[in-house]
């Protein structure tokens, strides 16, 4: 049986992409097979681990729990776009490579997309608030404790980047 | 892992989603935020050959509030309910269980209405919306709408009373009568995880401030979530000082949990009588805070 291919467009950090999919293809498929976006990782592939987590209409979403046809149209960012302006690394990051947040990197890219959108609401967290802000994303390596400490100096650097 | 096959329909009207659901019948489903769908098309647990994607109906995007009841739309999502300043306010249930759902992450796709007919006897919103009194709202192709009420809405493990063809439009969730207070406690062993026990209570106050009514619902505790009066172990005693492990008592005895790889039938009444104690003591408290922020 050959199967229906959808048109779907979709917008990955700011560049516009069209994709003949079909209709099971899940998202995270989508950005690294169709579109070439390795950054985005797949682990558990339902729900749990979090190392697929994008911004979906600047929201962190599960792209293994979204099929790409169901997010027509969004605006998704992936660890690929939480760089900063000049192409270096953005400030989470930046914090993590500061904190030694990662050592395999496999979930990093999860943690990225996830505490970018969580930092841009809670700007200045306390410690507890950080744990609990990545309490959706597992970790294997780190025990979690530099990761915790990469949230607090990610928004220290957010603070001083908004300095004028 | 991916998932089968299966064609794909997105309907732009609910009379479009309606007649889709009605041509496909056994074979058909409906995709809402499909956190709890995905995994099971994933693993390969399911298997429908027609999906009909309702999230492009943007007139199931609502969270309506009136002086009677909160009604959540079928594509309002969990962050959405969650973060409504007047759904807080009239019914703070909702935002006390949501909280306990999944993690944020989840929150932001999954929907209140589809964790309500997805029926997982370790969801927090089937016992929210039993506990309150509240009711789902069906619609179908050619027969119209109907109304099911919360007690007769949750059949099993996973089985709500949505028949093939029908879609659940709205969930209803009553305001409780004022004087009334609520909390929501459960226990995981982390956070996001599903609940050992999950308890959802309402304990309403009289003008003495003693209790004049007491409820609780429990979940990952049966087949449905579990509604246990309170009133006899609680009712006519002191706000703060009623004798809570009695209504734990009455809890505990009430439900029938089985042994599974989580925890043991046993621990899992013991977490029954315990919780339960504590969300009817935080209720209480948190009417006394409703009467103080009404006077």
């Amino acid at each position: 049986m050959t199967e229906v291919l959808h048109e779907t467009r979709l917008v990955v950090n700011g560049v516009p992409h069209t994709a003949r999919v079909p209709a099971r293809r899940l998202l995270a498929d989508c950005l690294r097979h169709d579109l070439g976006l390795t950054g985005t990782h797949v682990g558990c592939e339902h729900g749990v681990c979090g190392a697929c987590t994008v911004l979906v209409d600047g929201r962190p979403m599960r792209s293994c729990l979204l099929f790409a046809v169901g997010v027509d149209g969004a605006e998704i960012t992936t660890v690929e776009g939480c760089r900063s302006p000049d192409g270096g690394l953005g400030p989470v990051q930046q914090a993590f490579q500061d904190c030694h947040g990662l050592q395999c990197g496999f979930c990093t890219p999860g943690f990225v997309t996830t505490i970018t959108a969580w930092l841009a609401e809670h700007p200045d967290p306390t410690e507890e608030q950080a744990r609990q802000a990545i309490g959706g994303n597992l970790c294997r390596c780190t025990g979690y404790q530099n990761i915790v400490a990469s949230v607090l100096r990610a928004a220290e650097l957010l603070k001083e980047g908004e300095r004028p | 892992m991916k998932p089968p096959a299966f064609a794909y329909h997105r309907p732009g009207t609910v009379p479009e989603a309606l007649a889709a659901l009605a041509e496909t019948g056994h074979d058909g489903k409906v995709l809402a935020g499909g956190q709890s769908l995905v995994p099971l098309l994933n693993m390969r647990l399911a298997a429908p050959a027609h999906l009909v994607d309702i999230n492009w109906l943007a007139e199931l995007d609502e969270v309506a509030v009136d002086d009677r009841a909160v009604r959540v739309g079928a594509i309002a999502r969990h962050a959405r309910v969650e973060r409504d300043p007047a759904a807080a306010e009239a019914v703070p249930l909702l935002r006390q269980a949501i909280g306990d759902i999944a993690h944020a992450t989840i929150r932001n796709r999954g929907t209140v209405v589809g964790s309500l007919v997805h029926a997982d006897p370790a969801a927090e919103l089937p016992a929210v919306l039993v506990l309150l009194g509240g009711s789902m709202e069906l619609a179908s192709a050619g027969d119209g709408a109907r109304k099911v009420a919360a007690a007769d809405f949750f059949l099993g493990p996973l089985e709500s009373a949505v028949r093939p063809g029908e879609l659940a439009t709205a969930a209803v969730f009553p305001r409780p009568p004022a004087g009334t207070g609520s909390a929501w406690v459960e226990l995981a062993r982390r956070a996001g995880d599903y609940a050992l026990c999950g308890v959802g209570a309402l304990v309403a106050l009289d003008q003495g401030l003693r209790v004049a009514s007491a409820r609780a619902a429990l979940i990952s505790v049966g087949p449905t979530p579990v509604p246990v009066d309170l009133t006899d172990a609680l009712g006519g005693q002191p706000h703060d000082a009623a004798d809570w492990a009695a209504a734990g008592r009455l809890a505990a005895a009430a439900v029938d949990p089985e042994d599974d790889i989580h925890a043991s039938a046993a621990y899992r009444r013991h977490l029954a009588g315990v919780l339960t104690a504590r969300a009817a003591r935080a209720a209480a408290a948190h009417a006394l805070t409703r009467q103080e922020g009404a006077a």
